[in-house]
């Protein structure tokens, strides 16, 4: 689904590459923990699944295309694609919860008797039946991270990316939050979660990938977050 | 659902920036009311040209006896002088270049003096004797009337040569050059216009910047997400196109229909006919500025 080769990422000419060399492979379906300290290249590896950044060297593909080779129009058509979710959540304030799902699909064009139909379904899925009509401001944080990921979903992507999506959430929160994501992962769409929250990664034993200063420095299937234990 | 949601997206941009909205409107506004006057200004000489050069002639005034010229040394023009004359306009040279010429007799120009200037006191001082005899040429091309002018003036029994056309020209200057100062001041105000469009359309950006964020992550195509802005943009030019042309409107209406073609009758004067005409283009123009503005900002800021 995601395929990583020899993929090298320089921000600024000179300065340390932010992703060194990378070589990794991620499975549709798989859920896959992406470890590593502040600065080790966790973000940017998301930012070049979704194109925000291209690769300097070495080649990325998803979902079978080379995104260097995407043309940019074509962008648009890779990230309806995928679902991404990040720590601050980033909901619209002035939009209830119904709205700010319904967003995702409005603005790619979906009609309205769609949307109707799926973004309930999709609310009811992330727990939040009955809440359509708050806002983000009403909401505890773990309310609006499932708001959020009711919105990265709603578009049924094949990958979900998340960028420490329960940096803001108090443990057992983040252990909701967890779950929803493991329910995600179990209809096919492969997860790729960034984190630095060591007991959910070691309670869920997943894949775990971890990133040293740019370079992949572990890959183990149903690991755990710290490679000295 | 597309439609009606890019239509609330601007409804919701133009509210939130409604000063610089309002400033965007009277900005095109001024700026177009002066693209519109120099338009409307070219017209009235277009009309005033048509009008005119149609009717002009070459007067070719003959001496009086009181005359002071010194081609009319000898006194009064003599029959002998004017068969010259008749026969130099006659000649081959000249004769393609002439429609026809009418004699004006004294008695003539003094039945016309009177008519035309019977209010006045001092008409009735004037004297047959005082009034010119001439010829009255019509030119097939009344751009040469240089050609004309050079073999009769000079001639003895000629006092003056006259050109109405050269009277025209003058006027014609003067609207000219208020034309060039009626567009240099849009070029002005246009300029202020596309920086400004370009600084709402800008700061509309960056106060949706989460909305965009978003937009561009689940993916909404580029078009779409720039659509909002530059349709922002363009309403608000086309509004100030619109005053600017109901502006004008009102001008040609009330201070030309209604008060120069009351107060000077002989000049064919522009309509709001005149004005409906130039309205396409002034609001053509304010598209233009807006789609300008967009392309140079959008490009910008909010990338794919």
């Amino acid at each position: 689904m995601i395929r990583f080769e020899n993929v090298t990422k320089v921000y600024a000419r000179g300065a340390r590459p932010a992703l060194d060399r990378v070589t990794l492979d991620v499975e549709r379906g798989e859920f896959v923990f992406l470890v590593g300290a502040s600065g080790s290249g966790k973000s940017t590896f998301l930012r070049l699944v979704l194109r925000e950044e291209r690769a300097s060297a070495g080649r990325v593909f998803v979902a079978g295309k080379e995104l260097g080779q995407l043309s940019g129009w074509k962008v648009p058509a890779l990230r309806r694609g995928i679902g991404a979710v990040f720590q601050d959540f980033r909901l619209l304030p002035n939009k209830t919860v119904f709205e700010n799902v319904a967003f995702a699909l409005q603005v790619i064009g979906k009609p309205r008797h769609h949307i109707l139909s799926t973004v309930p379904d999709t609310l009811e899925m992330v727990g939040l039946a009955g809440k359509e009509k708050r806002r983000p401001h009403e909401l505890s944080g773990g309310e609006q991270q499932r708001v959020a990921i009711a919105r990265a979903f709603v578009n049924r992507p094949q990958i979900l990316l998340c960028d420490e999506p329960t940096g803001n959430l108090d443990p057992t929160t983040s252990l909701g939050i967890m779950r929803l994501l493991d329910r995600i992962n179990r209809t096919g769409t492969t997860v790729v979660m960034a984190t630095h929250d060591d007991e959910i990664v070691d309670q869920m034993r997943k894949r775990v990938v971890e990133l040293s200063t740019g370079e992949l420095v572990r890959d183990q299937s149903r690991g755990v977050y710290g490679s000295d234990r | 659902m597309r439609l009606q949601f890019i239509l609330s997206e601007i409804g919701i941009g133009l509210r939130r920036n409604v000063t610089m909205t309002i400033s965007v409107i009277l900005v095109t506004f001024v700026s177009l009311t002066f693209v519109g006057s120099a338009a409307l200004l070219q017209g009235q000489i277009g009309k005033m040209k048509d009008e005119w050069y149609g009717k002009v002639e070459v007067s070719v005034f003959l001496c009086p006896e009181t005359s002071s010229a010194p081609t009319c040394a000898s006194g009064a023009v003599s029959d002998a002088q004017k068969d010259d004359i008749q026969a130099a306009l006659e000649s081959p040279e000249i004769k393609p270049y002439v429609q026809h010429v009418y004699y004006e007799s004294q008695e003539d120009a003094y039945k016309e003096f009177q008519k035309e200037f019977k209010d006045q006191f001092w008409a009735s001082a004037a004297t047959v004797k005082d009034m010119n005899s001439s010829y009255r040429i019509k030119l097939t091309d009344p751009k040469q009337y240089q050609v004309v002018a050079d073999v009769v003036s000079g001639r003895p029994g000629v006092e003056d040569v006259q050109d109405e056309q050269k009277l025209f020209d003058k006027l014609f200057l003067v609207l000219n050059r208020a034309t060039l100062l009626a567009g240099g001041l849009a070029l002005v105000m246009l300029l202020a216009a596309v920086l400004l469009i370009t600084t709402t359309i800008r700061l509309s950006a960056l106060s949706r910047r989460r909305e965009t964020g978003i937009m561009r992550l689940v993916g909404a195509s580029t078009t779409f997400i720039q659509l909002p802005f530059m349709l922002e943009g363009a309403i608000a030019a086309t509004v100030g196109a619109l005053l600017a042309v109901g502006g004008l409107w009102l001008g040609v209406q009330y201070l030309v229909t209604d008060w120069l073609g009351q107060s000077v009758q002989w000049i064919p004067y522009v309509t709001t006919q005149d004005v409906l005409t130039v309205a396409p283009l002034l609001i053509g123009v304010a598209i233009l500025l807006a789609v300008i503005s967009s392309i140079v900002t959008l490009s910008r800021y909010t990338k794919v």
